[in-house]
C-alpha cells in the first residue's frame, strides 16, 4: 500500500532526489554522538507546544477581565483541560532546558566553526525566540506572578539606552502593564513568534541537512588523515533512536503534568503590592539575581542600565562567536572559547541557585 | 523602496500606542483616616498607578507613589522595620521615600496627605505636591 502511494507520487513529482537522500544520509558515530539528540528533542518539544497551544486556543480568552477566568475554566471544567495546560507549561520548561543544553553542547564542541556559522546564528536566534515564547506566554494566565514578572521584564526593556521608552511602550501597548499588554503578548505568542520560529526552524534544518552533522575536532582530524569514521544510516537507525528519545520526553512530560500540576495562582491585581518571594521562571533567574546584586549606581551609570547593557553585549557576542573564534575555524583547539562556555554555564548554574536560596 | 517605505511607515506608527498624555489625576481619597491603624499601610489607585499611604507608628500619615524606581514593581510597607520594601529585587526605602539599600536608583515620589471632613470621620486625601 505504502509502496503504491510512493510509486504514484514518484510518477508525478519524481522522488528520486528524496530517495537518494534517504538512502545515503548517514550520521557519524563517535564518543560525543549523544549530543546530536538534543536538537531533535528540542524540535519535538516545540511540536508539543504547537499542538497543545492550538488546543488551549479553543478556550483561552485574552483580556484583563477574561484571561484568568478562562484558564481557570480550562483546568477545572474542560475535560482533560488540566492535562493539556500542564503539558503546555511543563513542555515549555523542558523545551528551554533542551534548547540550552543543545546550545552548550554545540558551543563546547565548537560545531559552529566554518562552514556552519549560519547554522549557529539561526540556532542562537531560535534560542532567543524560545525565551521570548516563555516570557510572552507567562503573562497569558494574567496571574499575580506573571503580572509583576512582565512589569519587571518590560521595565528591563525600558532601561535600554536611547530607545528604552519607545521599546517599553511598544511592548506594553502603553505606559503600564494592562489589558493592552496582554493583547500584545497574546498576538506575539500565538502569531508573530510562531511565524518567525517556523521560518527559522526551516532554515536551521535545511542547513543541518545540507551540511551534514558536525563532528568533534578530533574526529575531523581523523577524517583529514584519511582514517574512516563509522557512519550510522539516518533512516531508519538514527531516526528510531531519535523517536525513542521523544518517547522518553513524552513519558517525563506526562508524569510531570500528572503529578506536579502547574499552579495558576491568584488573579493579577495592578493595585496590590508585590508578594514576598516573587521570582521569574527558572531560566530568567540568573538575570534576575544579577539585577538584584548590581548597585543602584556604578561609575555614574544607573545599575539596571549597566545590567541591561551587559546582557545585550553578551547576546551580541553569542551571535558572532563563529566569526570571532578563528582557532576553531582553522581546525585547532580553542581553549579560550571553551573557558568562556564553561564560565557561562557556571554563571547560569550558580546564580540560579543563589536566586533560589536568596531570602 | 518607496513601496516598502509606504508600508513600513504606517505599520511602525500603528505599533506604538498613542500618548495618553499626563495623568489627569492630581488627588484621590484614600479611605477613612480611622481605618488606617498606626504602623500599617494601604495601597490605593492614584490614576493608573498605585500609591502607598502609611500611618507611621507615631501616627503620622505619609504617601508615596508605590512604583519602585528600579523596575516598577509595587512596593509594600514593612511594619517590623518601619521601611518601604520592594519584593522584586529587595529595594529598601525609609519613611521619607529615600533609598536605604538595594538597586533602586531614585527616591520614591512623595505625595501630600491631608485630612478632610468631620472630626472623627475624616477622609485621607492624597495629592501631588
Amino acid at each position: 500500500m505504502v509502496q503504491q502511494i510512493v510509486d504514484w507520487l514518484d510518477e508525478r513529482i519524481d522522488l528520486s532526489g528524496l530517495k537518494h537522500f534517504v538512502a545515503e544520509k548517514g550520521v557519524p558515530v563517535h564518543a560525543q554522538e549523544i549530543w546530536y539528540y538534543l536538537g531533535g528533542l528540542t524540535l519535538f518539544l516545540f511540536a508539543v507546544q504547537v499542538f497543545t497551544g492550538i488546543l488551549l486556543l479553543l478556550y483561552y480568552r485574552p483580556g484583563a477581565t477574561d484571561a484568568y477566568e478562562s484558564v481557570q475554566f480550562i483546568v477545572t471544567r474542560v475535560p482533560f483541560g488540566w492535562l493539556i495546560r500542564n503539558i503546555h507549561s511543563w513542555s515549555a520548561n523542558l523545551l528551554v532546558a533542551a534548547a540550552l543544553a543543545h546550545f552548550f553542547s554545540v558551543f563546547l564542541l565548537k560545531s559552529y566553526r566554518k562552514p556552519r556559522e549560519l547554522t549557529w546564528v539561526s540556532g542562537i536566534l531560535l534560542l532567543f525566540l524560545m525565551l521570548a515564547f516563555g516570557f510572552s506566554g507567562y503573562l497569558l494566565p494574567w496571574n499575580e506572578l506573571s503580572f509583576f514578572a512582565t512589569k519587571v521584564g518590560t521595565g528591563i526593556a525600558g532601561s535600554v539606552p536611547l530607545v528604552g521608552h519607545f521599546l517599553l511602550r511598544l511592548l506594553r501597548g502603553g505606559d503600564d502593564v494592562t489589558g493592552a499588554t496582554l493583547s500584545r503578548f497574546f498576538g506575539l505568542h500565538v502569531a508573530i513568534l510562531p511565524a518567525i520560529t517556523t521560518a527559522l526552524v526551516a532554515v536551521h534544518l535545511l542547513l543541518v541537512q545540507r551540511q551534514g552533522m558536525s563532528v568533534p575536532l578530533r574526529v575531523e582530524s581523523q577524517l583529514k588523515a584519511g582514517e574512516p569514521v563509522r557512519q550510522m544510516p539516518f533512516f531508519p537507525d538514527y531516526i528510531l533512536r531519535d523517536v525513542l528519545a521523544w518517547y522518553i520526553a513524552l513519558a517525563v512530560l506526562a508524569a510531570l503534568a500528572a503529578f506536579y500540576p502547574w499552579e495558576l495562582g491568584r488573579k493579577a491585581d495592578p493595585f496590590a503590592a508585590v508578594p514576598a518571594g516573587i521570582r521569574p521562571e527558572w531560566y530568567f533567574l540568573a538575570m534576575f539575581h544579577t539585577l538584584k546584586l548590581i548597585p543602584s549606581h556604578v561609575m555614574g551609570l544607573e545599575g539596571e542600565r549597566l545590567g541591561v547593557l551587559a546582557f545585550g553585549v553578551i547576546a551580541m557576542f553569542l551571535i558572532v562567536v563563529p566569526f570571532l573564534d578563528r582557532r576553531s575555524n582553522e581546525g585547532r583547539r580553542s581553549p579560550i572559547y571553551t573557558s568562556l562556555a564553561v564560565a557561562g554555564l557556571l554563571y547560569l548554574v550558580v546564580f540560579t541557585i543563589l536566586a533560589y536560596t536568596a531570602k | 523602496m518607496s513601496t516598502a517605505a509606504a508600508i513600513a511607515y504606517p505599520v511602525s506608527r500603528f505599533l506604538v500606542p498613542p500618548d495618553s498624555g499626563e495623568a489627569s489625576t492630581n488627588s484621590v481619597v484614600a479611605g477613612k483616616s480611622a481605618a488606617l491603624k498606626p504602623n500599617s499601610a494601604v495601597i490605593v489607585p492614584f490614576g493608573s498607578k498605585p500609591a502607598i499611604v502609611i500611618r507611621t507608628a507615631e501616627g503620622n500619615l505619609k504617601a508615596f507613589n508605590a512604583v519602585c524606581t528600579h523596575l516598577e514593581c509595587t512596593v509594600q510597607y514593612k511594619p517590623d522595620t518601619s521601611q518601604i520594601w520592594c519584593a522584586c529585587h529587595s529595594g529598601l526605602y525609609d519613611l521619607g521615600g529615600n533609598v536605604v539599600s538595594g538597586p533602586p536608583p531614585r527616591s520614591l515620589e512623595s505625595f501630600a496627605v491631608n485630612l478632610r471632613g468631620e472630626p472623627g470621620a475624616e477622609d485621607i486625601v492624597v495629592s501631588r505636591t
